[in-house]
């Protein structure tokens, strides 16, 4: 083969073996890998089956005093509600004129109280209580509601484990909903 | 022309003068109309014939305003922000929607909605995390963010609960609706940077993740993420601004505002949503069986008459243009239809191009006010066929206490002095 012809023919075999494999990954090499370390610092949500609480406990005696400190300011001194939602009561007035959608009247999910007292609260301080003050308030909110008893101790499995009156309240979008025409 | 309308005339001619004396504009805007009145001199200094004090000094030099702001005249025109919030951390700012004209919201004057205030973020120390189910978890800057292919669409941004149900009713477009905006978003798609990842078999759901002080989450399906979402860095030609996320957030055309996660810091691929306190106590719309809707994403089709609308006075009789807008979450609005006789006949308005998707659509109809009190309402029909319903017939579905996706039909209300009310109120 001439040697033009077997450089041609080598440039066009180079590119086609280039286009194979920007076919194979037409990725743009763009970011850089996220360590273990870096993940587990940030990967904070909680599944509703709580797969992914973290390690320790609380009381709900511990609860009621980090509960004075850090929430009843704008949550009222029982969950009564203030600035800040109510937490308690309301169960049975779902379906009534005048619904009182509580954590014990209306959220589904357990987890969820830990979840998001740990993401968002105090509001002046989020992300500031140890996962240990934060199983214990959910566990004092929980008993509020009737839900745990006054010495329940929680952690992953029994915060896990709670079943909330309000499980199965929630229904898929049926949108659109009017037949108006 | 009776005397008493020509003393009403003088009124507001002098109003608009003491207006462009400085003052602040106050807070209802009359439409003055004054084509096929008869001739009316005016007095002042700076009206024909005298020359204007403007045009015998030199205005301002180049420079004297680095970043551009409205005219002083303009500076009543400012997001609506109620003065009796219980708290204004977590709260909501409204557009003043019966100020503007066209599609595309100013971002001074974009709605706010936050859940735990406006973070200060330092771009250079933002990252973006994505992780969960895929091939390769990886950590984005800013500038790995802009060196994806970009792309800029026109898209509105609607608060999912705008108005609520029960009254008391809003007494302007802004008051009832006004937690909506639009704007040219320029970012990546969301698809792009997942595939960077290589996402996992069986990976349905992604969860947002927001850097401000609620690190705001909500789970997006994975088949809106590889549609039309994006990850967005910049609104109407500038970096967005704090309120609206900066430096990064995502967009999720038609689905309702508090998804469209700002200030984003981690995208998680999952098998199922994450349940977070923001879609299952929050975002869920209560029905009056006790149940609760959950993952309604979509805003569906709406519109709302924006001049003549609640707050403002004809001064005239005779020609006045109908103007307002109207949006779907559901694609392009097909049509928007205006009843000037409290809701017996309908007819087609103008729509102004052009009709984008998921977008604001600018909608006129030309009218002859003859005096007479009137009720005015427009409805929008989207390219789905789905025409907007009236509040009696949601609420007939829905109850009072559902919150959230009200999309009813807002009536005016124009007594025979030219006032605009809230025809439901």
């Amino acid at each position: 083969m001439p040697r033009r012809k077997l450089k041609a023919a080598l440039l066009a075999g180079a590119i086609a073996m280039l286009a194979a494999a920007a076919q194979a990954d037409d990725r743009y090499g763009i970011g850089r890998p996220a360590t273990p370390a870096e993940i587990a610092g940030w990967n904070i949500d909680i599944g509703r089956d709580g797969s992914s609480l973290p390690p320790g406990s609380g009381s709900v005696e511990r609860g009621r005093t980090v509960f004075a400190e850090q929430c009843a300011a704008c949550h009222g001194d029982t969950g009564q509600g203030g600035v800040g939602d109510r937490l308690v009561g309301g169960q049975g007035t779902l379906a009534s004129p005048k619904p009182i959608r509580t954590v014990g009247s209306y959220w589904p999910y357990a987890p969820t109280l830990f979840d998001y007292i740990r993401r968002a609260m105090p509001q002046n301080a989020p992300q500031s209580l140890s996962n240990e003050d934060v199983y214990a308030v959910s566990a004092y909110i929980l008993s509020l509601n009737g839900v745990v008893p006054a010495n329940a101790v929680l952690d992953a499995k029994s915060l896990a484990a709670v079943k909330m009156p309000n499980r199965d309240g929630f229904v898929s979008d049926p949108r659109p909903d009017v037949h108006n025409h | 022309m009776s005397e008493h309308t020509t003393d009403k005339r003088v009124r507001e001619a002098s109003r608009r003068q003491f207006l462009q004396a400085g003052a602040a504009l106050a807070g209802g805007s009359a439409i003055a109309g004054v084509a096929g009145s008869p001739a009316l001199a005016e007095q002042g200094n700076n009206l024909p014939p005298s020359v204007p004090e403007w045009m015998k000094a030199p205005g301002d030099p180049m420079g004297s305003q680095p970043y551009g702001t409205p005219s002083v005249h303009e500076k009543g025109v400012v997001k609506n922000i109620s003065k009796t919030l219980p708290q204004y951390i977590s709260a909501s700012g409204r557009t003043p929607l019966q100020e503007l004209d066209g599609i595309i919201t100013p971002n001074g004057l974009f709605y706010e909605r936050h859940h735990g205030g406006v973070p200060t973020i330092d771009p250079a120390e933002h990252r973006l995390m994505l992780h969960g189910m895929v091939d390769r978890p990886l950590v984005f800057t800013m500038e790995d963010i802009r060196r994806f292919p970009s792309q800029s669409r026109i898209h509105f941004l609607e608060c999912s609960g705008n108005p609520v149900y029960t009254k008391p009713y809003g007494k302007t477009a802004s008051d009832l609706v006004g937690l909506l905006s639009c704007a040219e978003w320029t970012g990546v798609p969301l698809k792009t940077v997942l595939d960077e990842a290589g996402l996992q078999p069986g990976a349905k759901w992604v969860v947002a993740e927001g850097a401000d002080a609620a690190a705001l989450t909500r789970s997006i399906p994975i088949e809106k993420c590889l549609d039309d979402a994006m990850l967005v860095y910049s609104q109407n030609g500038e970096r967005l601004r704090p309120q609206q996320g900066y430096p990064l957030r995502l967009l999720l055309p038609g689905f309702e505002g508090n998804m469209n996660v700002k200030w984003l810091r981690r995208l998680k691929v999952t098998a199922e949503p994450a349940y977070s306190r923001e879609e299952t106590s929050k975002y869920t719309d209560p029905m009056p069986d006790g149940t609760a809707r959950e993952f309604t994403f979509y805003m569906e089709a709406k519109s709302i008459i924006t001049r003549p609308s609640g707050g403002q006075k004809l001064t005239t009789h005779g020609f006045h243009e109908i103007t307002g807008i109207a949006w779907s979450g559901h694609g392009k609005i097909k049509s928007v239809e205006i009843s000037l006789d409290e809701g017996k006949s309908w007819q087609q308005a103008e729509l102004q191009e052009p009709v984008l998707t998921r977008a604001l659509t600018r909608f006129r109809l030309p009218w002859h006010w003859n005096g007479n009190p009137a009720v005015i309402q427009s409805r929008a029909i989207d390219e789905t066929g789905y025409v907007q319903p009236t509040l009696a017939e949601l609420v007939k579905v829905r109850g009072l206490n559902s919150f959230y996706h009200n999309n009813a039909i807002w009536p005016w209300r124009i007594d025979a002095n030219g006032e605009v009310t809230n025809a439901q109120a």
